[in-house]
């Protein structure tokens, strides 16, 4: 292709649209179902209980530190397979491109997806592209939906935390939310900090050989309180937190303390919070701290029988608080 | 209305602006509400302004007399 | 981090505590600064330092505090066409009359969050056909960084950068409620970072004339308590203003940021949400100064609703606190606020109701 940017006559069906299938999208992803370009990919799936998910990716800028959208596209939506305990196999790509998009940046994208996905062991195995108008998708717009095999015993829900179970996070929170806020136009602010986006099959799948998972949630928007609120909600239980034992990188706190956010409602996407047994905590913990993706895992709380949905935190003076549910997007206060 | 942080200056720009860090972050501020700061100097800052400079000597004095009373405390 | 973690130490808050605990006879303290009020709810404060001290907010979030049809106006600004409405993030969902911010955003309004009124004047630079308007909101602390802004604007003659000037001042506010009727509170923990630029004296009629001693805090926990400690000592000693924050404030403020806010900013009249009108105590941009003034822009405004058992007014002044009030807890929550004591983050209702308060507590 000679083009450099992306027009209306790619998106349109006819020969642009197959030339950019043919020569940018099939190669650069590699995948052999989705070269077949049948209208859809047939596939055999092993075991009886499927996990199914979607998820759409508007994030801007496209690039931060530590990803893209298309890492950030196959890391979501295999993690969301993965929170059910089950195996990711297969992914769709949906792109939404819009008009003027340099081809060097859908390039650099759907080497991100093919990497990742390669990392997380899913095939991309089918896809659409639709070309918009200037001035609409911020550059482009991806979804994908994902399918995944949840074997014997090993399905999670966010329904199962019990009281008497410990909260386990497998690293720092709020690293993504700041990888990108240092990227914002205007705010101006230098982080070193790089996106914590990740695929969790892997560690998942450490932590159920090690021990067992009764409910599974990743903070992604509305960060570590809304998936806490959500587990507490869902399960008909109560969630203490530990101030001192969340895992806040020191550059996120100073973030945090210029912006007057607060790193529990930061963003994450290679997090996980668990809630597992008592008994079976330590093992869990040490499971995690082993694999490459939980070295800085910690234990930050537990699942009580209190007020239904209540999450509380405890201060270092041993107070305690409540803590507040994002009700919609953290503006930066200067109050 | 009264969100702000200390934060090190690291080195005087132009217009004005200098290039301060609190906690590994960097972030550029206005100095035009302050004079005589030089790098090495602490400022506090609100809204991409430096307020004032933080005087380092009462700051070790305020920390002295805190842990003086928590001290104390034990003692009785 | 520097200058903030020492001051975080649980070592010296137990030990302060237990200074505090000491003191046999309890006492009603209000603070005047919405950042206050977060700092000693996310530290857990309240609670242990019941019965004997007894913390009471004051009107001192600017949110809370900006009328309702101020934000009307401001809201109306955002939806002309050639306007871009630049604000600090605590406005976004303060209602008016016509909503929220937000919501007007996503009717089509041209809102910008900045962290810096520095990033208004950047806009402006860059978009010459639009009229960038700045809503100036909050106390001293912030005035004189929309006033040097506005110097900026003036200098670089960018004439498409307005401020909208909300800004109020603590002094006149402070001698309004200590001289409304049945105010009864033992003594005032004072802004820092307001008092960082207008200094200790601006706040000695309280002691002189009213017999009230204060303390002008930091922000750190340890500050605060310091404050309480010491305003205790003065019940007994002699009331006085003290400066527990000397690391940034002195007796004098920063000269330097007062001369730019008054260079450019002289005193009005203003209305305070829920309290009404207090004298002197609203910041307007002086006449030299007009051709940058969206305060004098002609704007439509549809009129106030009438907020009927609304308490916000009660709640900033002290009288009584949010469960007193007949919404609290259940028709206006965080999540369906009614008034602005509830809307904004560290407005009383809001920090009450998420860090002090319990379901099915009592109310009394």
């Amino acid at each position: 292709m000679t083009e450099e940017l992306v027009t209306m006559a790619h998106g349109g069906g006819g020969t642009r649209m197959r030339e950019l299938l043919e020569e940018v999208v099939f190669p650069l992803l590699g995948e052999p179902l989705l070269m077949e370009a049948e209208d859809a990919a047939a596939l055999t799936m092993p075991g009886e209980r499927v996990a199914f998910t979607t998820d759409s990716f508007v994030v801007k800028p496209l690039f931060f530190p530590g990803g893209d959208i298309g890492k950030l596209a196959v890391c979501g939506t295999v993690n969301d397979l993965a929170m059910r305990g089950a195996r990711p196999l297969y992914l769709t790509l949906g792109l939404i491109l819009e008009e003027g998009l340099p081809f060097s940046v859908l390039e650099e994208v759907l080497r991100s997806c093919a990497e990742w996905s390669r990392e997380a062991g899913v095939g991309i195995v089918t896809g659409d592209t639709k070309v918009v108008e200037k001035g609409m998708a911020d550059g482009m717009y991806v979804n994908t939906a994902g399918i995944g095999v949840i074997g014997e015993g090993r399905e999670v829900s966010i329904k199962g935390a019990a009281p008497g179970d410990i909260l386990l996070v497998n690293g720092f929170i709020g690293d993504h939310e700041v990888s990108v806020i240092g990227e914002r136009e205007g705010f101006d602010l230098q982080v070193s900090v790089r996106s914590d986006c990740a695929p969790l099959g892997g560690l998942v799948e450490a932590m159920q050989e090690a021990g067992d998972l009764h409910a599974l949630r990743d903070p992604t928007r509305g960060g570590m309180a809304a998936a806490l609120k959500e587990m507490a909600s869902s399960s008909g239980t109560a969630v203490e937190l530990v101030e001192e034992e969340l895992p806040v990188r020191e550059e996120v706190r100073a973030v945090c303390e210029m912006l007057g956010l607060d790193p529990l409602l930061l963003a994450n996407e290679g997090k996980l919070v668990a809630a597992v047994p008592e008994e079976e905590a330590e093992k869990i913990l040490e499971a995690m701290r082993g694999h490459s993706l939980g070295e800085d895992s910690a234990l930050i709380g537990k699942v009580t029988d209190g007020r239904m949905g209540e999450v509380s935190i405890m201060t270092p003076l041993g107070s305690h608080r409540l803590l507040r549910m994002p009700s919609g997007e953290q503006f930066p206060r200067i109050c | 209305m009264c969100l702000a942080v200390p934060a090190e200056v690291l080195e005087l720009k132009e217009n004005d602006m200098a290039l301060t860090e609190l906690g590994g972050v960097r972030k550029d501020v206005s100095l035009m509400l302050v004079d005589d700061v030089k790098a090495g100097d602490y400022v506090l800052v609100h809204a991409g302004f430096a307020i004032e400079k933080i005087d380092k000597v009462e700051a070790e004095k305020t920390l002295e007399l805190f842990e003086e009373i928590a001290k104390l405390d034990e003692v009785y | 981090m520097r200058y903030i973690d020492e001051y975080r130490s649980p070592d010296i808050l137990k030990g302060q505590l237990e200074r505090i605990g000491d003191h046999q006879n309890s006492i009603s303290l209000m603070e005047v600064c919405g950042t206050h009020t977060m700092a000693i709810s996310r530290a857990g404060l309240r609670p242990l330092l019941a019965p004997t001290v007894d913390l009471v907010s004051g009107p001192g979030c600017p949110v809370c505090v900006t009328s309702e049809r101020d934000i009307g106006k401001a809201i109306a600004m955002a939806g002309m066409p050639d306007v871009i409405l630049t604000t600090f993030g605590d406005m976004m969902r303060v209602p008016g009359p016509q909503g929220t911010l937000v919501e007007a955003a996503s009717r089509g309004a041209a809102v910008k969050v900045v962290y810096s009124p520095l990033e208004a004047l950047a806009l402006a630079e860059k978009e010459r056909d639009m009229r960038v308007v700045f809503l100036g909101v909050g106390f001293e602390t912030t005035s004189p960084l929309t006033a040097a802004v506005t110097l900026q604007a003036r200098e670089r003659g960018l004439d498409n950068f307005y401020l909208l000037s909300l800004h109020k001042l603590i002094p006149p506010a402070l001698r309004a409620l200590v001289t409304m009727e049945g105010f009864g509170i033992d003594g005032f923990i004072l802004p820092g970072h307001v008092s960082v630029i207008i200094g200790s004296e601006a706040y000695s009629f309280l002691p002189e004339e009213f017999d009230i001693p204060c303390a002008v805090a930091g922000f750190e926990a340890a500050d605060i308590l310091q404050a309480i400690i010491r305003i205790i000592e003065m019940k007994e000693g002699g009331p006085a203003v003290s400066i527990e924050y000397s690391r940034a404030v002195r007796p004098e403020g920063n000269p330097k940021a007062l001369d730019i806010m008054n260079q450019v900013f002289e005193p009005e009249d203003a209305e305070w949400r829920g309290i009404g009108t207090i004298p002197g105590s609203g910041l307007r941009l002086r006449e030299d100064f007009r051709h940058h003034d969206a305060g004098a822009w002609e704007v439509d405004v549809p009129p106030a609703q009438a907020e009927s058992r609304c308490r916000c007014g009660d709640i900033l002044c002290g009288r009584i606190k949010p469960p007193q009030c007949a919404l609290f807890a259940g028709e206006c929550t965080p999540e369906n606020p009614v008034g602005p004591c509830m809307v904004s983050t560290e407005g009383t209702c809001a920090s009450y109701y998420l860090y002090d308060y319990r379901k099915g507590d009592d109310l009394d």
